[in-house]
């Protein structure tokens, strides 16, 4: 399959500024084969969709970028340098920084406490009040909700809070599990503007989603995963028009009803 | 005595055993709520700590009620011995764990928590054979006094038990609640993967909750001997027991639970020994823990239901 490799703002002569590079993965789990030879390149700047269905293989691939899920073979390097022997902790201190599938708030820890977590490995001080007023300002309504238990909150809320919990490790690579997953049509309109507006800060997004059309629409490139095989690749504008694609995942929207 | 009285002198016994129950139940839920393992060898750190404590007394020259102590050297005698008591069950604790679990933490199924049981009775047998199994009388430097409390006796012993409880249960809801290692525990307990993700070290946060958990036996152990003036090889085993119940009874897993849970069957323990007889009291303690366990599996201050969404 020919390889699409058109960035905006790029020469073509320019070196691609790859921040991650997932290289030939292979991850199992007891006899199953989750990850069969994956490969996924992240430029600096872009936003990337990974687009499949259930069991795919794309939360094998968030984990493994996380490290908590160690691949059996395959490179995985973040800004030119491997990170397979680090420990989740050490690549969150990289920049690496997860909002994961299902939001996975800390459900009796208040909001506050949540965007704390976030910024785990780093001490406080300026930065991190920083980034605590740049949470506050993207989500008027975490600011308001700091205080309260974050199990209480709605599933949007909740999203807002997980969203808020990932930039309070000021990542440079930011890795969504399915930031869609269970909202209200409202939220998810929202969700995604505020991940291009991340974007535009400077922010680099690999993004699960099985809300493919939504996930294309703001993505620069895409990636679709099946059964644990990247079957199809290439810049967003071709995927959304690509037949496969309109079919499995554009002409049926299945909403996710087993989540969990 | 009339009842009236005789309710106010089993209400300060009562909260005497609470005081011990809760710290050592807060062991048995601090380790159960990071790694979901109920550690039976926590009975025996308990009966180990009360030990040190006597080695601790021996060593500073306190032996059997002979020595009676008043003002700073009392303060620093007795402040010396937790500390040390407490330090070393912690590292006790620690030990076990990085020795002995961490190499079956992957392993999934009951076999951590029968090694826990074996681990008991290692260090059941290294005391009865280092110590001997006979009753030993525990050093007391504690004078005396004792105060009218009603129709009741309020003795020093009592206030300081109950403040060294309520300092240390103080110290841990501190630093559960506010400390980064403290939310981190939290956190862990909550949902261990977010919380690594998030870059908490699992193997700090379980390294830890084992010091805390055995360093609060060790206290308990120590207030064991200073409120019956004995230590004995098999004492673990029924205040083990009770503690247990008391952290299922809060709900095990929370750490206020444990705290409630303990006071109430220490409450319980008294109240029963003095309305229907010291024989039945643990019919009623078990018989509650049954009760609790049909009516209200996760504890009086468990969560009912999982809290995801």
């Amino acid at each position: 399959m020919p390889r699409k490799r058109l960035r905006r703002g790029a020469t073509p002569m320019a070196k691609p500024d790859i921040l991650l590079d997932f290289s030939g993965i292979n991850t199992y789990y007891g006899d199953l084969h989750a990850l069969k030879n994956v490969s996924y390149t992240i430029e600096r700047g872009e936003i990337i969709a990974l687009l499949g269905g259930n069991a795919c293989g794309k939360s094998t691939t968030m984990k493994t970028i996380m490290g908590v899920v160690k691949p059996a073979t395959g490179t995985l390097t973040f800004d030119g340098e491997s990170i397979l022997g680090l420990s989740p902790a050490q690549r969150v201190m990289r920049g690496i920084a997860p909002v994961l599938e299902a939001r996975r708030l800390f459900p009796r820890m208040t909001v506050y406490e949540n965007l704390e977590m976030g910024a785990y490995t780093r001490k406080k001080g300026a930065d991190y009040d920083q980034d605590l007023e740049r949470v506050y300002s993207l989500f008027p309504r975490v600011k308001e909700r700091r205080n309260q238990i974050s199990g209480t909150l709605s599933g949007g809320e909740q999203q807002m809070v997980a969203i808020g919990r990932a930039l309070m490790a000021r990542p440079r690579l930011l890795c969504m599990d399915e930031p869609s997953m269970g909202l209200s049509p409202l939220f998810v309109e929202m969700v995604f503007d505020i991940i291009k507006e991340i974007n535009k800060q400077g922010t680099t997004i690999f993004m699960v989603e099985q809300n493919a059309s939504m996930a294309l629409s703001i993505a620069h490139r895409g990636y679709v995963l099946q059964t644990g095989v990247v079957v199809l690749e290439g810049d967003a504008r071709d995927l959304e028009a690509n037949p496969l694609i309109r079919e499995a995942y554009l002409g049926e929207m299945k909403v996710d009803a087993d989540a969990e | 005595m009339t009842s009236g009285d005789l309710f106010l002198q089993q209400l300060i016994n009562g909260l005497n055993l609470g005081a011990m129950y809760s710290l050592l139940a807060l062991g048995f839920t601090l380790v159960y709520g990071i790694m979901e393992l109920i550690n039976f060898s926590h009975f025996n750190v308990f009966m180990v700590g009360a030990f040190i404590a006597l080695g601790v007394l021996k060593l500073m020259g306190m032996d059997g009620q002979t020595v009676i102590l008043s003002g700073l050297p009392l303060i620093g005698v007795i402040l010396v011995t937790f500390v040390v008591t407490m330090f070393a069950t912690g590292m006790i604790g620690v030990g076990i764990e990085r020795v002995l679990l961490r190499p079956l933490r992957a392993v999934t199924g009951p076999a951590a928590m029968i090694l826990t049981i074996g681990v008991s009775y290692i260090l059941f047998n290294i005391i009865l054979i280092g110590v001997g199994g006979d009753t030993r009388n525990f050093a007391n430097p504690l004078p005396s006094i004792t105060w009218a409390f009603g129709g009741a006796n309020l003795r020093l012993r009592d206030v300081l038990i109950w403040f060294i409880a309520i300092v240390l249960m103080l110290g841990l809801t501190y630093f559960v609640q506010y400390t980064k290692l403290g939310k981190g525990m939290r956190a862990t307990a909550q949902d261990p993967e977010a919380a690594r993700m998030m870059g908490v070290e699992v193997d700090s946060v379980v390294g830890l909750s084992f010091f805390i958990g055995s360093a609060l036996a060790g206290a308990s152990g120590l207030i064991f001997g200073l409120y019956y003036n004995y230590a004995k090889v098999d004492m673990g085993f029924s205040a083990g027991l009770r503690a247990f119940t008391a952290a299922v009874l809060g709900g095990i897993g929370n750490v206020p639970g444990a705290m409630l849970g303990g006071v109430l069957i220490g409450l319980i323990e008294s109240s029963s020994s003095q309305l229907i007889g010291q024989a039945w009291a643990d019919v009623i303690i078990f018989s509650i823990l049954v009760i609790v366990l049909v009516f209200r599996p996760a504890g009086l201050l468990g969560r009912q239901a999982p809290n995801k969404s």
